[in-house]
């Protein structure tokens, strides 16, 4: 009996990682196996996959999932320029970027702007969860205006939201989802890598450790209290046919 | 009159810069050195666009002497505002070509003066409006081949060189010189002793060429496919340079596609990133910057060291600290460049010390990078890189191109899949890398500025740290023996001089004059960090040695005490130039003779 396998001859376990060194029940690791569905039902090659990143909890998970593939774990919040010269140097590359709120809406503000304005063709996930997981539980640039944090310090300050400036600058792709909304995600996550030109995916990916407590909004019990679906996603990629079920 | 003083001259025109002075200035530089007489300009510029004092220096010599000479024969005064400062740097019985109008009340009478109507004559005689400015500039090109006995055809060619892409500006151009060449013959006899006669086998082979042009065509024949730049002055016209030349150069035959790609980046933190990134997927990548610049480039810097990325770096140096001197010389980032980064960083460094060596080391610098895995920074500066040197025809590349060890799809398969990013299999500290794209399961590996193991895996490992950096150290120890050796040039003299980059120009002269003192000294030209231990040897060799350097602290004063056997440490002077102004030979010989004169 053959393992099942996708388009490109590979079973599910291709697209394996490293075991995650991340707190049990981060969201993070919820969007790692996300991702891990999506490459493989999608087909991509893994020698064809550049997985980039930048520093912080977010930027140690291209390790976790398609571990044949090339990965670079750059810098802070630089993850963009990395990413923008490795497409340069080879096209054919698909690249991937997995960052996080401190490294794209913080230090790496100006190179998240710059790449979107330059449309490189790459998949920017952000593993947004409001803080600074590594660092201890610091605000991230993405916390919401009078959310608490675990000591019971107040944020003050008006938050950036990734998405409306993406959608500012133009970017041709932009979406949020949820770390626990796995049937959102997957097809996101494929529609973005299908996409030809930056498409940026700001999903809410709660810390357990420093921001799951009553006063935060990025806490599991927060987003499912309020999170909203306005689509029902899905993504049909080239190679599969349309099924309609008519009755 | 005094005896003639033939091809032995400095000029220095003293104008207004955005008014078209340097375009005068070429053209008269270009028709000098079509007589077959060396030339050696040097531009003083100010940071701004149009409005400051500029001064450009075109020192002749029948030698071929590139060093800023420290003193003006013919001062040409265009600018009212300096006037009277730019008269004191005139030598006695030199010539002073001004504008009539200038108030000459209590000038010194040592010196030949040439008053010419300049605004009048352009206001008169130059019909255009728009380009009056600009052509009113050209008027002393005229005065200046009067004087100076240019022939008629020299200034034409200068003209016809300069206007190369526009051959419309020519007789317009050439028509404002003709007003000042016109003006001397109809107005002045000769009164002072200077004049150009042509010369024969001092230049033939040879072009003027930019230290930035010089780079980026080495760049370009180094294979370069991807550059990334943020604008900066002194470095930015070696990445325009570039953009130029591929235009022509790099495009695909059948599409023509540009087959390179050059970005301008956001801030430099991007555009070394950038050229990292393309390094590690496999481009041969480069970045160029200045002193700002290469202070943002710190971080990334130390990620290419520690992940092992090949890249390019070129530092076309500026006066510092922070913003400094943005349009003056300098060799004060030797030190910062050397260990840039925070922890153990230790990083390859070219220092070409003429334009050639600007074109060899720019096209060789894609071989070292690949070759070790590391940065590889080329230190040059703004006199070397903006200033136009003369400089014997560049050689076209010989050898192919050297990619270091890079383990195909089929190496993979021969080795089984067995192989480690960090391991040192050849025991030379050099390890094997594979590509992003290659097509087989073992080819892929996690590339991080966190700490890893020899199968790339992360570590914080105590052992596995300290073996890294040990092998680390090892392959740049290795590396060493590979990069451009000291040039030396001895005859058994006591003394020596170490010195690097564009003071070699500046060493050149100083030791013939040394020399025609009865003083001969040794020399030897550093061409790359870490030191060949020849430096050593050479320290060893001499009783007293002088390492000169234009920055204030001694860097490479500094470094070469630290490379030798502390009983030789006290043999170590410095001297050392640092005002902005590219070194003249006598800011050697002065220091160097007073010091010679005090038993140590």
């Amino acid at each position: 009996m053959s393992a099942t396998v996708n388009r490109v001859g590979l079973p599910r376990d291709a697209y394996k990682g490293a075991a995650t060194t991340l707190c049990a029940g981060c969201g993070h690791n919820s969007i790692t196996n996300h991702m891990i569905k999506a490459l493989y039902e999608l087909g991509v090659e893994p020698h064809l996959l550049a997985k980039m990143s930048g520093i912080g909890c977010s930027s140690k998970t291209p390790a976790y999932f398609v571990e044949t593939a090339h990965g670079f774990n750059g810098v802070h919040g630089r993850m963009p320029a990395l990413t923008t010269g490795a497409h340069l140097a080879n096209r054919q590359l698909i690249m991937l970027g997995v960052s996080g709120d401190g490294d794209t809406a913080s230090i790496g503000l100006g190179q998240f702007m710059h790449m979107i304005r330059r449309n490189v063709d790459c998949t920017y996930i952000i593993e947004d969860n409001g803080t600074y997981g590594l660092t201890k539980g610091q605000f991230s640039a993405t916390a919401d205006l009078g959310s608490v944090q675990k000591k019971g310090a107040v944020n003050t300050f008006q938050p950036i939201d990734p998405c409306a400036v993406a959608l500012a600058l133009g970017c041709s792709f932009v979406a949020r989802s949820f770390s626990g909304d796995g049937k959102q995600v997957v097809p996101l996550i494929k529609a973005a890598i299908a996409h030809r030109g930056t498409a940026i995916l700001d999903i809410i990916s709660p810390c357990v450790t420093f921001n799951d407590h009553d006063g935060s909004t990025k806490s599991y019990s927060w987003v499912k209290d309020h999170e909203e679906s306005i689509a029902d996603v899905s993504f049909i990629p080239f190679f599969e046919e349309v099924h309609v079920d008519w009755t | 009159m005094t005896e003639p003083i033939v091809n032995d001259l400095t000029i220095q025109a003293a104008t207004v810069n955005g008014s078209g002075s340097q375009t005068a200035n070429l053209v008269l530089t270009r028709a000098i050195f079509h007589m077959g007489i060396p030339v050696a300009p040097k531009n003083v510029f100010p940071s701004n666009i149009e409005g400051l004092p500029t001064w450009y220096q075109l020192r002749i010599t029948p030698e071929g002497h590139m060093a800023r000479s420290d003193k003006v024969d013919i001062l040409i005064a265009f600018n009212v505002a300096t006037w009277r400062e730019d008269l004191k740097s005139v030598r006695p019985g030199g010539v002073v070509i001004h504008e009539e109008a200038f108030s000459t009340a209590d000038v010194r009478t040592d010196v030949t003066y040439y008053p010419v109507p300049f605004s009048k004559l352009a206001k008169s005689k130059i019909q255009n409006d728009t380009l009056r400015k600009q052509l009113a500039n050209m008027i002393y090109v005229g005065v200046v081949a009067g004087l100076l006995g240019i022939p008629w055809g020299a200034v034409e060619h200068g003209v016809k060189r300069q206007f190369l892409a526009k051959p419309k500006a020519v007789p317009v151009n050439l028509d404002a010189i003709k007003l000042g060449y016109d003006y001397w013959q109809d107005n002045f006899s000769k009164q002072d002793p200077y004049r150009l006669e042509p010369m024969t086998g001092a230049v033939e082979g040879k072009v003027l060429v930019e230290g930035n042009q010089a780079a980026a065509l080495g760049a370009l024949m180094g294979g370069v496919t991807v550059v990334a730049w943020y604008p900066i002055t002194p470095s930015s016209s070696l990445c325009e340079y570039l953009i130029a030349y591929s235009d022509r150069f790099r495009l695909d035959e059948k599409t023509s596609e540009k087959n390179i790609s050059v970005v301008q980046a956001e801030d430099e933190l991007a555009a070394v990133g950038m050229a990292i990134g393309a390094g590690w997927a496999g481009a041969r990548a480069m970045t160029s910057t200045s002193g700002p610049g290469i202070s943002l480039m710190a971080e990334f810097s130390g990620l290419a060291y520690y992940a092992e990325v090949p890249v390019v770096i070129f530092d076309i140096q500026r006066i510092g600290p922070s913003t400094g001197l943005p349009t003056r010389t300098s060799q004060a980032d030797i030190g910062f460049v050397y260990t840039l980064s925070h922890g153990d960083t230790k990083h390859l460094v070219l220092l070409p010390g003429t334009v050639e060596e600007c074109y060899e080391f720019a096209r060789d610098a894609f071989d070292h990078a690949d070759r070790f895995q590391t940065p590889v920074f080329i230190l040059s500066d703004l006199d070397l890189g903006m200033n136009l040197w003369m400089t014997p025809e560049f050689k076209y590349p010989d050898k192919k191109f050297d990619r270091g060890k890079v383990l195909s799809k089929q190496d993979l398969e021969k080795l089984a899949g067995e192989w480690g990013r960090y391991r040192d299999v050849d025991g030379d500290g050099v390890t094997y890398r594979t590509l992003p794209g290659t097509d087989h399961p073992a080819a892929g590996y996690f590339t991080r500025g966190s700490g890893h193991d020899e199968q790339a895996r992360y570590t914080e490992g105590a052992d596995a740290y300290a073996r890294n950096m040990d092998r680390l150290a090892h392959k740049l120890e290795t590396a060493r023996h590979a990069l451009p050796a000291p040039v030396v040039e001895e005859s058994g003299s006591p003394i020596g001089l170490i010195a690097f980059g564009s003071t070699h120009s500046a060493v050149i002269e100083a030791r013939e004059m040394l020399a025609a003192a009865g003083k001969k000294v040794d020399y030897l030209r550093v061409r790359a960090l870490p030191l060949a231990d020849e430096v050593a040897r050479f320290v060893a060799r001499h009783e007293r040695v002088y390492v000169i350097e234009q920055n204030r602290d001694g860097q490479l004063y500094d470094l070469v005490r630290l490379a030798l056997p502390a009983e030789l440490v006290e043999r170590v002077r410095s001297i050392r130039h640092y005002n902005g102004q590219p070194i003249p030979a006598i800011a050697i010989t002065g220091p160097l003779m007073d010091r010679e004169a005090v038993p140590a």
